[in-house]
């Protein structure tokens, strides 16, 4: 119990320095803070999308920046049809854009909750080293097809004139952008911890532990797995939709496979399966970016040594390292 | 309808000239054999003889190249480990297998939760799932490991997992069991006391009972069969396995 009651701490503190930082960086005059606790929310929240489907289910994805980047691009596409005054499709019914943040969310997590869909069905029936392949290889192809799209920008992006609308929020506000994204995580990470503990959290953890086990008690693991990668997909595609809005701006980086490591980099820096693991893996990542890559163009070599230790001498990550092992009531 | 569910003369499980080949290697060779309701059938031979080959045909692990098994009344050719589970085949494995990193007490969870309603509910925690927890508590009762419930599998001693696999196939609340050496590494306390439970157990569901431990076998079966390399070779009561002289040269030794 004491253990529990550490991460608890931990998870606490973490949550407050998340929500202190931008306030305290408004009180010095420094708005720019804001913008980088925005991007550790927005990464944090692509992890917990991940996270769901390695930490708790054992699914090692090197392909969610198609999930992260369909959700951007939801958003950019379905936007910049709305500021042109371009219906998306007007037959056989018209179809509009819309600048409507909530609507856009909805689209992003549709679209990247189908892709998970129909990439699960073919990735899951392998596991190990051919999974983490396929993965990869399906977000290659969604990444060289918007390359060679040009009707939204191609290589070069697809910028997105205004940032998108909340209702009754001037989301053009940097804090207010940030709330609204800090607000999303915090109920990402309440989905993901009620998901944990509910009867489908037990077989997919179980899945993950033991799947001969799970099969001869008559749970079929592949329906499980693909329910999690779906729903983990889901939140990866949110991220990814709030990222668009950050930068106002879409590109097919988000959708590479360096995007795709980032994101793993977030669990596994912060602790593979913890709660607000990918919290502090993203707010080290972005630290970390932000200290070294000042000093040195080559800060991701420092970051590798860092992931090298991580993973060589502390397996749970910071919150594993400070909160010890995770123990099951 | 056929009547499985006792004293009827229908098989719950039937396996019809089942074979499977590795290579040149014949490790189920034309076999046959039946479980009835209400019996212990056992199935010796010695190492290597197929044995665990034919468990993981008859549970859904290996596809055989031919032949078919039938329980109650099914073909299951297109069943996978997880149908055949649900249809009420209860297993344990010759190792255990275990969630690890999961308490005793939700690893029977898993299995009740399976067998009572859908492992797709999303948002109720099964810690607070009463009837889910004292389902599970009761069969961890039945094998006297109510008071290590809360302890990690992986933290059990052999013993302790072996009756936890046991429990878990009783919360499945099977048609049939299907049980893989329960005795091994058993000790000779630990083989007596699985002895007299399996003796009881039989009532709830027939037993199909693959075991090296002689006194089990005899003191247990109703029905005997011996397979040697991948076929059966003798079949039949404790009496007539052990009068059986081909038996008693290929597997039993001279002073069985």
């Amino acid at each position: 119990m004491l253990n529990y009651s550490r991460e608890t701490i931990l998870n606490t503190v973490l949550t407050l320095l998340l929500l202190g930082i931008p306030f305290a960086a408004l009180a010095i005059d420094e708005p720019f803070y804001v913008t980088l606790a925005t991007r550790v929310t927005i990464f944090a929240l692509a992890g917990v999308g991940l996270n769901f489907a390695l930490g708790l289910g054992g699914l090692i994805s090197f392909g969610h920046a198609a999930f992260f980047g369909l959700g951007g691009y939801a958003v950019g596409i379905l936007a910049s049809h709305a500021l042109n005054y371009e219906p998306l499709m007007s037959s056989p019914f018209e179809i509009e854009g819309t600048t409507q943040m909530v609507i856009l969310w909805g689209v992003a997590m549709i679209v990247s909750g189908l892709a998970a869909l129909i990439i699960g069905l073919f990735s899951l029936r392998t596991s190990g080293v051919y999974f983490i392949m396929i993965t990869l290889a399906f977000a290659q192809m969604i990444y060289y097809f918007a390359i060679s799209w040009p009707a939204y920008g191609g290589e070069d992006g697809l910028p997105i004139y205004v940032r998108n609308g909340f209702p009754g929020v001037n989301t053009l506000v940097p804090i207010n952008f940030f709330m609204i994204s800090f607000g999303v995580l915090m109920l990402a990470i309440l989905l993901v911890a009620v998901l944990r503990n509910s009867r489908f959290g037990a077989a997919l953890q179980a899945a993950r532990q033991n799947e001969d086990r799970l099969s001869a008690v008559g749970i079929k693991p592949f329906y499980i797995r693909l329910a999690a990668f779906v729903i983990s997909a889901m939140i990866t595609g949110l991220a990814g939709a709030l990222f668009a809005d950050l930068n106002r701006f879409v590109s097919p980086s988000m959708l590479s496979w360096h995007t795709s490591g980032e994101i793993m980099v977030f669990v596994i820096l912060g602790g593979v399966g913890r709660l607000f693991g990918p919290v502090a893996g993203a707010a080290l990542f972005i630290l970390f970016e932000f200290i070294f890559g000042g000093l040195t163009e080559h800060w991701m070599f420092f970051l590798g040594l860092v992931l090298l230790a991580v993973v060589l001498f502390a397996r749970g990550g910071l919150i594993g390292t400070i909160a010890g092992k995770v123990r099951y009531d | 309808m056929t009547d499985y569910s006792g004293g009827g003369d229908a098989p719950v499980l039937e396996i019809r000239n089942l074979y499977k080949s590795f290579g040149a290697l014949k490790a189920t060779d034309d076999v046959s054999l039946t479980l009835m309701p209400g019996e212990i059938h056992a199935l010796i031979g010695p190492n290597g003889a197929g044995k665990s080959t034919l468990i993981r045909q008859i549970c859904g692990e290996f596809e055989p190249d031919h032949g078919s098994v039938h329980f109650l009344g099914n073909d299951l050719k297109n069943s996978g480990v997880a149908d055949r589970a649900q249809l009420g085949l209860g297993r344990t494995f010759q190792i255990s297998s275990l969630a690890l990193e999961f308490s005793a007490l939700r690893n029977v969870m898993l299995a009740v939760q399976s067998t009572s309603g859908s492992s797709f509910k999303f948002f109720k925690p099964v810690m607070k799932d009463q009837p889910l927890v004292d389902a599970a508590m009761s069969f961890l009762g039945k094998v006297e490991m109510q008071s290590r419930a809360n302890v990690p599998a992986a933290e059990l001693s052999h013993g302790e997992r072996r009756k936890l696999e046991m429990a878990i196939a009783l919360a499945l609340k099977p048609k049939a069991f299907v049980l893989d050496e329960p005795m091994a590494g058993m000790g000779p306390e630990g083989s007596k006391a699985l002895t007299g439970f399996l003796s009881d157990l039989r009532h709830q569901a027939p037993i199909l009972l693959v075991e090296h431990d002689m006194d089990a076998v005899f003191a247990l079966a109703d029905r005997i069969s011996v397979l040697v390399y991948g076929q059966i070779i003798a079949s039949g009561t404790v009496d007539e396995i052990r009068g059986n002289s081909v038996v008693r040269t290929a597997y039993l030794g001279e002073d069985a």
